[in-house]
This record gives structure tokens, C-alpha cells and sequence, in this order.
């Protein structure tokens, strides 16, 4: 594994952050202040709670470069309500994010649509005379393949509920 | 009344109010001042405010005048200042004082009052979200949406404010939870927090830290506000005598190492002395304690100290490598670094190092020219020696301000309150005084601009109502100086809204009730400062009539470097 000094300096890319934060009233607005603040767009964002009642998850995809995030990690660490934040881009986690795409579709189409979606472990929720509702979970990437996939047929609307994920083995994120 | 004397039993009330409970908090801590003005939202804080016992109000007549009072407070007493203000337009109000706060990293705590619970959000009479609008102004904020969490909420935010990199910390309360009741054993609560800095450095940092020390053959202390609020001056000073170890100083950083020490350079960075900026840029080894490579010490970062390695000392790690990289990085409090970091260090061979410094000193002296007319840094020259470079110091921002950091050479910590980071004109009045009401035996002189000293001059009334014998010394050059300055040098000296036709100084301040004094020539300063230190009743207000046309120098003008600094005329 290349150490952080020999890397070249790396080009934005989409990192991943998991950050745990105090399930306080506002926190939201204090993380989305500090990305708005640098001008970094929030790709996706995911925020539940976790385990601990006190305790909310905020996982969120931003596109920054590895001196930025660094930085934005600092910053959000000195937040008095959060109490951890780190990037899981380099870690290889175990990462999900759950889709909803209603593709535009009559019936003689409806086989073809579940034969692609079959293929991404996608399945339908909803039919109607011109359209199916398919819901997929993966990582993101998946979900965007199958976007590309049926973009054929015709999308008329994705809801897509951002990734969350979790480093792998024994040890907590 | 001849009874039998027993004893009242003293029902002890069991339960206070929001606003009581306020009071009997901030008392617990030791607030002997507060700043503020009251308004609808906070009649309830204000009436348990008239059975104090150990803390005072002190009313002011603006807001931000009050914040800026409580910042003068803060880093002069090195406790943490408080301020309060009503909602809406009074907290509104205080939003410069709280930015300042931040970016100069001073303890204030905030208390401002909210309309009723069942108001918010409903756009009723003077209601505004104030604790949105403070989010990115505070270190951290709160609501608070019940009476039982007064106590614990203001000890937290206490507790913030003045630990680990100070900061401003505001508490917005609705008026009907400063009036319902709570139980009084809630105020008894002992503190509970997750905030606790590191303050303890890495040992096996400290000793990388130490070798590059010691085997530095041009080594710098670069010093700011850091070293005054964890009290390190002390530890500094050993570390920089036995290792003869040149110090260099920021604005915040002016009275961390005795100015007039030979081994202080004086403040660095756009108007630092040239051979301060010099040595830096020159350093093979920089040891930045409790400072954080701001734009205006390192003009353009990649041309800043071009040879140099950095120890970086600070207790916010967000700081360290994020504008210049930290080959030594040491989270931690300034006090317990140096303390640490001293015996491990071997002082380093900086003889030859020292003849190029002293050439420096010798060829590049801070100068000005006399004139006809009052040069601006004769005026600071002539407070500093009357005063025996022993006054607490305060500034506004522009030209006044860096001749005052030039010029007024301190010895001592917590004797220079300046607005650095956010560069709040009409800081230094409200400074003074919040200063004044900390140390009230010590002379406060605050050195202001005649711009600046408009925008906060209203709260004479407030200096005059406390009998405060505060020097006001207006360095008045008839214009906005250093945007002046500023047009003439890079727009081609198109002047654009500079001119500043003002009162009188001296008779408005008459009007206020303080002493008002003027000066146009030497004889006249001289006199004028003479007779306002003889003053001990009431604040004085001397206008130095200064050449308009004066520049400040040196100066690295932004975004350059050491290579570009205009040494002056």
C-alpha cells in the first residue's frame, strides 16, 4: 500500500464520509454550514440513528480532493456535537444505498424492464398501464448502471436515498 | 421584641426561576461584570439582575459595544466575559462581537433573551433565529427549551468558551423559560460535558521536536495569541533565553516575550518590522507556537519561509499543517509544550545566524520622518513614553494600528487587545473599556482611529456613567487611512470615499461628559497627553490632529512575499 507521502496530489474524487454526531436539534445545519462555507456540494446524504438513541450517523458522498477533506474533517471534528469523523473512501467499506425508479413503460414492455432488472438484483413495487416502480439497493455505482440500463425505456422519476456504509470486520467504524 | 432568639428557620425556596438560576450560575463562576442591554425577551433575566449579589451590569448603549466590552475583558483578565442582549435587533447586534471573538479566539459567553417558546417561528415582534444566524460566528451555541437545563447548559457553555482554543459561546433563552420555575437542587448539578482537549503534547513528538531544535542552525519562535491565553510566557521566555532563540511576535502575539528584549524581532508579517520578515523568511527551522500562519503574516503561502521546517505548537489540531505543513506537529497547550519541550532542547550554534539578524536590524530600522505637520507615529512614540510602555493597549483597525503594534513596544501579556482576525473597526473604545472594568486599578489606554472611534463612540456616556479613567487617543488623519493608503498604492491614487469630515472631537467629547483635548503640533501633544494622565474621574478624549498624507511601512502588500515588501520612504 502506497503511503500518503508518495501519492501524487489526488484529484477531487467522490469520497465517502461517515461522521457520528450528538442527536441534538441543528446538527445538520452546523456539518451543512461547514461543506457550504468551502462550497463543496453534498452529493448524498443519509442521517439516522444509530445503536445509541443519543447518537445519529451522518453518512455523507462529497466531491473534494485529499488536502480538502483532510481539512473538512478537521473542522467538523472541532464541532463540540460531533464526536467523530472520518473518510471511509480508502478503507473499502461495505457500502449501500437504496433506489426507487419509476421507469415509463407500457405492458407489452413490463418482461423486458424485469429481465433488467433482474440482472441488478433490482425488483418491482408498483405497476400500473404505463409504468413499473423498481426498487434496488447496492452500492452506488450499481444503482447508476442500472439507471443507465433502463434509461432506454424512459425514467420518469429516482428517488435515491444516499449511501451508508460501514468498515468491514470486527472493528467499529 | 424581647423573644426568645431562635433562629428563622430559612425556608429555602426549592425551587428558582430561568433567569435566577442565570444569575446564581454565572455568580457560582466568579462573573463580577456583565455587558448588556435589556429589552422585551429579556425583562426576566434583568429583574433577577437587581438581586445579584457578587456580579454587576453594566449598561451599555449598543450591543456590539457591549460583546467588544466583554472581549476587552476577556483577554485582559484572562477569564471568560460576558455579555447579554435581547432578541432580535440585540442579538443582531452583537453578531461583529461575536465574530471577532471567534477569530481572535477569545472566552465570551452570550446570553441573549428569545421571544416565548410558543412564539418561534411565527415571525412574532422582535424575534429572530438568532442561534442560526451564530452558528458560524460561535465556537458553539444553544437553545434552551426548558428552565432545568439553564444550569447545566450555561456550565457547559462556561466550560466551552474558556477551554481548549477559546471562543464565543452563545446561549439564546425564551422569555417564559427564563420565568418558569426550576428546582433549585438543579443548580447544584455538577458540570457534565464530552469537551475536553487534548492539552497533553506526544512525547515522542516533543522529542523529534527538540532535536530539530537543537540542531537548527537558523531557528525563529513565531508567537501569537496562543502563548498570552495559556498563560506560556513564562515557559517561552526560558526556552528563547537559554537557547538565544530568536522571537518574533504577531499582533495577538505583542506582549507574549518582552518587546524590548534583544531577542525579539517585534511583530512580523505586512507591517512587521522588515527584519522580523527577513529572519522568518530566511529560518531553516520556524517554531510557531500557539499561531496560525494567517495571510497576513505569510503573504503568499508557497514563497513563505522557503527553507524552513515547522514545529507547529497549538491546542486546535484543525490549525497545524493547514497553511503551511507541520514537519513537527504538536497538539497540545502552549504552557505544557514549552514546559515539556524546554529541557529536551540543547541550545543550537546561532552565533553567525545572529550577525546576519543584527545586520538586518541595523540596516532595515522601523523610521519615520518628522514634519511640519504631527506624524501619526510621533503621537504613539510620545503615548508609549509617557506611559512608560506600561498601559494596557487597546486599538481599532487600520494605519492608528499598526503604528500602535510598531510602535508601542509591550512587555507584559494581556496589555495589548487589538482586533486582528476579523478586523472590526470600533473595537478599541468598547475594548478599553470592557479592559478598564477588569484591571480598574491599571492605566487603559485605548489608540483608535477617527474612523473607527464613530462607529462605537456613542458609549462615552456608558465610560463617563462608571467614571472610567480611560485615555482616549485619536490618531485622527482626517481619512479612512489605510484605504487611503491603499488607493493611492494600487489604484493608482483614485480616492474614493475616504475624506471623513468630523466633529470635534474634543467638544463631542465634553458633550458626553468626559474630557475633550486636542493637539496639532508637538508642544500641544505633549501637553494634551500631560494633562490626560492627570485625569483619574472620567474618560479623556484627546484628538491628535496627524499628516493625512502618511503611510504605513513596511509593508508586504497581499498576496506577495518578503521579495515584494515596500521598505518606505
Amino acid at each position: 500500500m502506497a503511503t500518503e507521502a508518495i501519492q501524487p496530489a489526488a484529484a477531487p474524487a467522490r469520497r465517502l464520509l461517515s461522521v457520528l454526531v450528538d442527536n441534538n436539534p441543528g446538527v445538520l445545519m452546523r456539518i451543512a454550514a461547514l461543506f457550504r462555507r468551502r462550497s463543496i456540494n453534498i452529493h448524498s446524504l443519509a442521517v439516522s440513528t444509530t445503536e445509541d438513541p443519543r447518537v445519529s450517523r451522518i453518512s455523507m458522498t462529497v466531491e473534494t480532493d485529499a488536502t480538502e477533506t483532510n481539512m473538512v474533517l478537521m473542522q467538523l471534528g472541532k464541532l463540540v456535537e460531533v464526536r467523530h469523523a472520518h473518510d471511509l473512501s480508502e478503507q473499502r467499506p461495505v457500502e449501500r444505498e437504496l433506489a426507487l425508479i419509476k421507469v415509463t413503460a407500457g405492458r407489452d414492455a413490463h418482461e423486458e424492464i424485469l429481465e433488467a432488472g433482474r440482472a441488478h438484483r433490482a425488483h418491482a413495487l408498483d405497476f400500473t398501464e404505463s409504468t413499473v416502480t423498481l426498487e434496488v439497493s447496492g452500492r452506488s455505482a450499481e444503482i447508476d448502471a442500472l439507471i443507465e440500463a433502463l434509461a432506454d425505456f424512459g425514467i420518469q422519476e429516482i428517488a435515491r436515498t444516499g449511501a451508508v456504509a460501514l468498515i468491514r470486520g470486527t472493528r467499529a467504524t | 421584641m424581647s423573644q426568645t432568639p431562635v433562629a428563622p428557620k430559612t425556608n429555602a425556596p426549592s425551587t428558582v426561576s430561568g433567569a435566577q438560576a442565570v444569575v446564581r450560575v454565572l455568580e457560582e463562576h466568579g462573573v463580577d461584570w456583565m455587558f448588556g442591554h435589556p429589552g422585551g425577551a429579556s425583562l426576566p433575566l434583568y429583574d433577577a439582575i437587581l438581586d445579584a449579589k457578587e456580579m454587576r451590569h453594566v449598561l451599555v448603549r449598543h450591543e456590539q459595544t457591549g460583546a467588544h466590552a466583554a472581549t476587552g475583558y476577556a483577554r485582559a483578565a484572562g477569564r471568560v466575559g460576558v455579555c447579554t442582549a435581547t432578541s432580535g435587533p440585540g442579538a443582531t447586534n452583537i453578531v461583529t462581537g461575536l465574530a471577532d471573538a471567534l477569530m481572535d479566539s477569545t472566552a465570551v459567553l452570550a446570553i441573549t433573551g428569545q421571544v416565548v417558546s410558543p412564539n418561534i417561528g411565527t415571525d412574532a415582534f422582535q424575534e429572530a433565529d438568532v442561534v442560526s444566524i451564530t452558528m458560524p460566528v460561535t465556537k458553539h451555541n444553544y437553545l434552551v427549551r426548558e428552565a432545568a437545563l439553564i444550569p447545566q447548559t450555561l456550565r457547559e457553555a462556561y466550560h466551552i468558551a474558556g477551554s481548549g482554543r477559546p471562543g464565543p459561546v452563545l446561549v439564546d433563552i425564551p422569555r417564559d423559560v427564563l420565568q418558569a420555575q426550576l428546582p433549585a437542587s438543579a443548580l447544584s448539578e455538577a458540570l457534565q460535558t464530552r469537551y475536553r482537549p487534548q492539552v497533553k503534547p506526544d512525547p515522542r513528538r516533543l522529542a523529534d521536536a527538540a532535536k530539530a531544535i537543537s540542531e537548527a542552525k537558523k531557528p525563529i519562535l513565531y508567537v501569537g495569541g496562543g502563548v498570552i491565553t495559556a498563560n506560556a510566557s513564562p515557559a517561552l521566555a526560558k526556552l528563547a533565553r537559554r537557547c538565544r532563540i530568536a522571537v518574533t511576535v504577531t499582533l495577538h502575539g505583542k506582549g507574549a516575550f518582552d518587546e524590548t528584549d534583544s531577542l525579539c524581532l517585534g511583530m512580523l508579517g505586512m507591517h512587521g518590522t522588515a527584519y522580523a520578515n527577513y529572519a522568518i523568511n530566511d529560518a531553516d527551522l520556524v517554531i510557531a507556537v500557539g499561531a496560525r500562519f494567517d495571510d497576513r503574516v505569510t503573504g503568499r503561502l508557497k514563497d513563505f519561509c522557503p527553507n524552513a521546517r515547522f514545529v507547529h505548537i497549538d491546542i486546535d489540531p484543525s490549525e497545524i499543517g493547514k497553511n503551511k505543513p507541520a514537519h513537527f506537529p504538536l497538539q497540545g497547550d502552549a504552557r505544557l509544550t514549552l514546559e515539556a519541550l524546554e529541557p529536551m532542547v540543547a541550545p543550537p550554534d546561532t552565533e553567525a545566524w545572529w550577525r546576519q539578524i543584527e545586520a538586518w536590524r541595523a540596516r532595515y530600522p522601523l523610521r519615520w520622518k518628522a514634519g511640519k505637520a504631527l506624524k501619526p507615529q510621533q503621537v504613539i512614540e510620545a503615548i508609549y513614553k509617557a506611559t512608560a510602555g506600561d498601559a494596557i493597549v487597546t486599538t481599532d483597525v487600520g494605519q492608528h494600528q499598526m503604528w500602535a503594534a510598531q510602535f508601542y513596544r509591550n512587555r507584559e501579556p494581556r496589555k495589548w487587545i487589538s482586533s486582528g482576525g476579523l478586523g472590526t473597526m470600533g473595537f478599541g473604545f468598547p475594548a478599553a473599556m470592557g479592559a478598564q472594568f477588569a484591571r480598574p486599578g491599571e492605566l487603559v489606554v485605548a489608540i483608535v482611529g477617527d474612523g473607527g472611534f464613530q462607529m462605537t463612540c456613542q458609549d462615552l456616556s456608558t465610560s463617563v456613567a462608571w467614571k472610567q479613567p480611560l485615555k482616549i487617543y485619536i490618531v485622527n488623519n482626517g481619512t479612512l487611512g489605510m484605504v487611503r493608503q491603499w488607493q493611492s498604492l494600487f489604484y493608482n491614487e483614485r480616492l474614493s470615499e475616504v475624506a471623513l469630515p468630523n466633529p470635534d472631537f474634543a467638544k463631542v467629547a465634553e458633550a458626553f461628559g468626559a474630557v475633550g483635548l486636542s493637539a496639532r503640533t508637538g508642544e500641544e501633544m505633549d501637553a494634551a497627553i500631560r494633562r490626560s494622565l492627570e485625569v483619574t474621574d472620567r474618560p479623556v478624549v484627546v484628538d491628535f490632529h496627524v499628516d493625512p498624507e502618511e503611510n504605513c511601512y513596511p509593508m508586504i502588500p497581499s498576496g506577495q512575499s518578503i521579495k515584494e515588501m515596500i521598505v518606505g520612504d
